[in-house]
């Protein structure tokens, strides 16, 4: 790539000099004048339709859009000048004409761009007394409402759902004054990524179907928190009010989710209020019965003193915090039970190195790769974000990609979809397929595995036999490294990561313990997904949701959500984040490390640590490996297996996007999209 | 000097301040009486009089209230609470509309505020109650108070729209 040479540019009396390839308004951004502006949006291509971004420039005879004209050397651009005043308000005069006068009405009210734009850059007065036109609402589905009248027409929806989303389902018809944006066949939008679009919108046309009417922007308390819906780790905005959280919105940033969230972090919330474990419960003559906590912990100290310690074993659900977890480590390891299961699927790694099971070309490598294999990952449902970010890749670089999976799925990119036989890998590591050819010319070659090769027997053969490939094709280096797993689970890196020096203990280890009988006390932190038959087992259950846990549970200890405790995750990267409390959880539930602490001191092995201070100065001076390390890619995987591949033919697990935790199943938002989508 | 002292001399002995306030006390028995018999008698309110507060309906009998809550934005007392959702035809309107009146300080900002007239400080003054409880207005009340005014809040607000 050739050298980018920067550009000067002078704005408002101000030279700057910016990159070229810039647009005059990014370099009026820079020079730090504020242009508005509705179609411009920075992830999204140029439409130049809105002509809010009028700027002056010297000797051009009329006003330019600075979005659509690129900066060029010695450019004198004035942003504030008459001209430009008045062309601003003629623009907005122009907007404000089919624009409907119901901002009252409107739940964009009060963070809407052209609210705000028409008090700082419009006439406020109307010229204009004929009657507005009217345009009918479209049918978006269960996440989306939408009010055309009030659309102006910036296409930044259209935009998103074809160069993000990668759904061609928008689209404006008519001309002129009868243009609409409709979705041509009344259907809902069927992206993982449909709630952007309401963020996205400059006015309150598409608006949040589940947060209707419910608040005003500045009633809201705003958290800035972690996403745990998936291993990505989006960052997220909580605004809540009264308690009660009411909507969750991205938060930029740029490694990991950009702007985007997907509909599940987003929409999911309102489970949290329903079938929330409050108090705890303990099993009486068959039935769950509230009591204290005392009488909990009681109840599991009379129970625990009388189990040998191979008979127990603790499970780590899917959505657990660092802190949890770590505490959970601590009292088992003060209990002298070294039974820790760190999640509940049969997922296999090789826990030696880090590198064997993190993402190491963390997710801002997927802008830089250029070629791409999956094996056995759907990254459209596991991870919708990183899904988006390989189509952007494949939009503006054309990425190639190639797919060896149960079925070739659809992933809203084109790719070579090589059947669902991973001995594959051999004939490609022996240079005998013809894709060796593109692991040969790409520079910075990825592989990502996915849940259907864990979940299989070959999952270490494959990862052997990926790490070879890359090896021999310049998968690392000290810039790359170009192998990756693909999590499900915000708490499963969490987990490897703190549980690996402690217990060695997995799944196959477990179902054998099982079918011996071995097994016969068992604590589950926040597990739901736990599919043993453990109904002779003393269960405790410890978390937020009344779901299949509970279901098992002889003691129940309610804990709480992610939106109600100071946590940090450890990303699909490696990438640890810490999430804040925006609400207090519900009755007598309380934060999960606290009663791990409590319990701890009423069976007599007090754990050493009083708050969470303590605990993460602990937790943190005791693993190295909880530091994210941003420059350096780590060492490359170590995988010790014989590659026999005795399985090789990957198997379908039919997963549904929106109900993958207790919180998403809880959702009755999430329910009506996994009915409009299935 | 001297003659001064005398005449002032001479004001106290006849009493003449004590006779010129008993005239001015005696004038007040043959004018027109200011005050009124109250509760019998009740004095003229202007039509921007801000009293207790009522929700209004529109002549067919929806409320006209559309949960913008800009009243609850702009109270200064912060005595209004709103809670919203969509009511069946999917319209926008409250599902709690509570002010305290112990709170308010009937500054009037609320009805200024309002986009469709539907908060107003009607023309009621008499709405002292023996216990605090029943000066927190919820929707209910304010509905019947804006049904029981509304004759006098309507001329009320049409006496004023030239000036608003």
């Amino acid at each position: 790539m050739d050298e980018l040479r920067n550009i000067n540019i002078i704005i408002d009396g101000i030279e700057i000099s910016v990159p070229q390839g810039s647009t005059v308004l990014q370099a009026c951004e820079a020079a730090g004048a504020e242009i508005p502006r509705f179609c411009y949006h920075e992830k999204l291509s140029v439409a130049g339709n809105c002509r809010m971004c009028l700027v002056e420039m010297e000797r051009s005879p009329k006003p330019i859009a600075s979005c659509a004209m690129p900066a060029s050397d010695g450019m004198i651009i004035k942003t504030s000048s008459e001209m430009v005043e008045k062309a601003r308000k003629g623009v907005m005069e122009f907007l404000l004409i089919n624009h409907p006068l119901d901002c009252p009405i409107c739940d964009q009210g009060g963070e809407c761009d052209l609210q705000d734009q028409a008090l700082y850059f419009g006439k406020g007065e109307t010229r204009f007394e004929n009657s507005k036109r009217a345009v009918s609402d479209k049918n978006m589905g269960p996440l989306i409402k939408t009010t055309m009248t009030r659309c102006i027409h910036c296409t930044r929806c259209v935009r998103f759902a074809n160069e993000v989303a990668g759904v061609e389902d928008l689209g404006a018809t008519g001309r002129g004054e009868n243009v609409e944006i409709s979705t041509y066949l009344e259907k809902a939008v069927t992206s993982e990524l449909s709630g952007n679009l309401v963020d996205l919108c400059p006015v309150g046309a598409l608006t949040s179907k589940p947060y209707q009417f419910v608040a005003r922007p500045w009633e809201l308390t705003k958290t800035e928190s972690v996403d745990v819906m998936d291993a990505i780790g989006s960052n997220i905005r909580i605004d809540s009010r009264d308690g009660k959280v009411l909507r969750i919105l991205p938060k930029n940033n740029e490694s990991i989710n950009e702007e985007w969230i997907s509909d599940k972090s987003r929409y999911a919330i309102d489970g949290l209020s329903k079938q929330r474990l409050d108090t705890p419960f303990v099993k009486i003559n068959n039935k769950l019965q509230r009591v204290s906590w005392d009488e909990a912990f009681e109840v599991i100290n009379s129970k625990i003193s009388k189990i040998s310690n191979e008979n127990c074993v603790g499970v780590v659900g899917n959505q657990v915090e660092n802190e949890a977890i770590f505490a959970f480590r601590e009292l088992f390891k003060k209990l002298n039970l070294n039974k820790i299961l760190p999640f509940q699927k049969k997922l296999s790694f090789s826990k030696e190195n880090r590198a064997n099971y993190l993402f190491n070309s963390k997710i801002e490598g997927l802008d830089k790769c250029d070629y791409l294999l999956l094996i056995g990952a759907n990254p459209r449902v596991d991870s919708a974000i990183l899904n988006a970010r390989i189509r952007k890749n494949y939009i503006h670089r054309d990425l190639k990609i190639s797919s060896i999976a149960s079925q070739p799925f659809d992933l809203k990119f084109n790719y070579e979809y090589l059947g669902c036989d991973v001995k594959i890998l051999t004939s490609i590591l022996e240079k005998k397929h013809k894709i060796s050819n593109d692991f040969e010319k790409a520079n910075f070659p990825m592989i990502i595995i996915g849940d259907e090769v864990l979940q299989n027997d070959c999952s270490l053969d494959v990862q052997k036999v990926s790490t070879s490939i890359l090896k021999k094709f310049g998968g690392f280096n000290k810039n790359w490294n170009g192998f990756n797993i693909l999590h499900n689970y915000a708490s499963t890196v969490g987990a490897i990561d703190i549980l690996s020096e402690y217990s060695d203990y997995d799944y196959s280890a477990l179902k054998n313990d099982i079918n011996k009988n071995l097994i016969k006390f068992v604590y589950l932190l926040n597990a739901d997904d736990f599919d043993f038959d453990i109904s002779n087992c003393f269960v405790i259950y410890q978390g937020h949701h009344g779901d299949k846990g509970a279901q098992l549970a002889d003691v129940i200890l309610p804990g709480a959500a992610y939106t109600e405790k100071e946590g940090s995750y450890t990303n699909l990267e490696g990438r640890v984040q810490y999430s804040q409390r925006a609400i207090f959880p519900p009755g007598d539930a309380k934060e999960d490390w606290t009663i791990l602490r409590a319990l701890s001191e009423k069976l007599g092995k007090k754990l050493d640590f009083d708050n969470l201070l303590q605990l993460r100065k602990i937790m943190f001076s005791s693993k190295t490996m909880l530091k994210f390390d941003e420059n350096i890619y780590s060492s490359e995987p170590k995988i010790i297996t014989k590659s026999d591949f005795k399985s090789s033919k990957l198997n379908y697990e039919n997963k549904n996007f929106f109900m993958t935790c207790p919180i998403s199943r809880c959702s009755s938002t999430m329910a009506e999209c996994s009915q409009v989508n299935g | 000097m001297k003659f001064k002292n005398i005449i002032n001399d001479l004001k106290k002995y006849f009493l003449i301040e004590i006779f010129k306030g008993l005239f001015l006390t005696f004038k007040y028995l043959f004018k027109k009486k200011v005050t009124i018999n109250y509760p019998y008698e009740k004095g003229k309110l202007s039509p921007r009089f801000r009293g207790e507060h009522a929700l209004r309906r529109y002549p067919n009998g929806e409320e006209r209230c559309i949960a913008c809550k800009l009243c609850e934005a702009i109270c200064p007392a912060q005595a209004i609470k709103i809670e919203a959702e969509p009511r069946e035809d999917g319209s926008r309107r409250t599902t709690r509309y509570d002010i305290d009146m112990t709170k308010c300080i009937y500054c009037g900002f609320c009805a200024e505020a309002c986009p469709v007239d539907a908060i107003v400080e009607g023309p009621n003054f008499e709405f002292a109650t023996e216990t605090r409880e029943e000066l927190f207005y919820d929707k209910e009340k304010l509905l019947a108070n804006g049904d029981r005014w509304e004759e006098q809040i309507a001329l009320a607000q049409k006496i004023d729209s030239p000036y608003k």
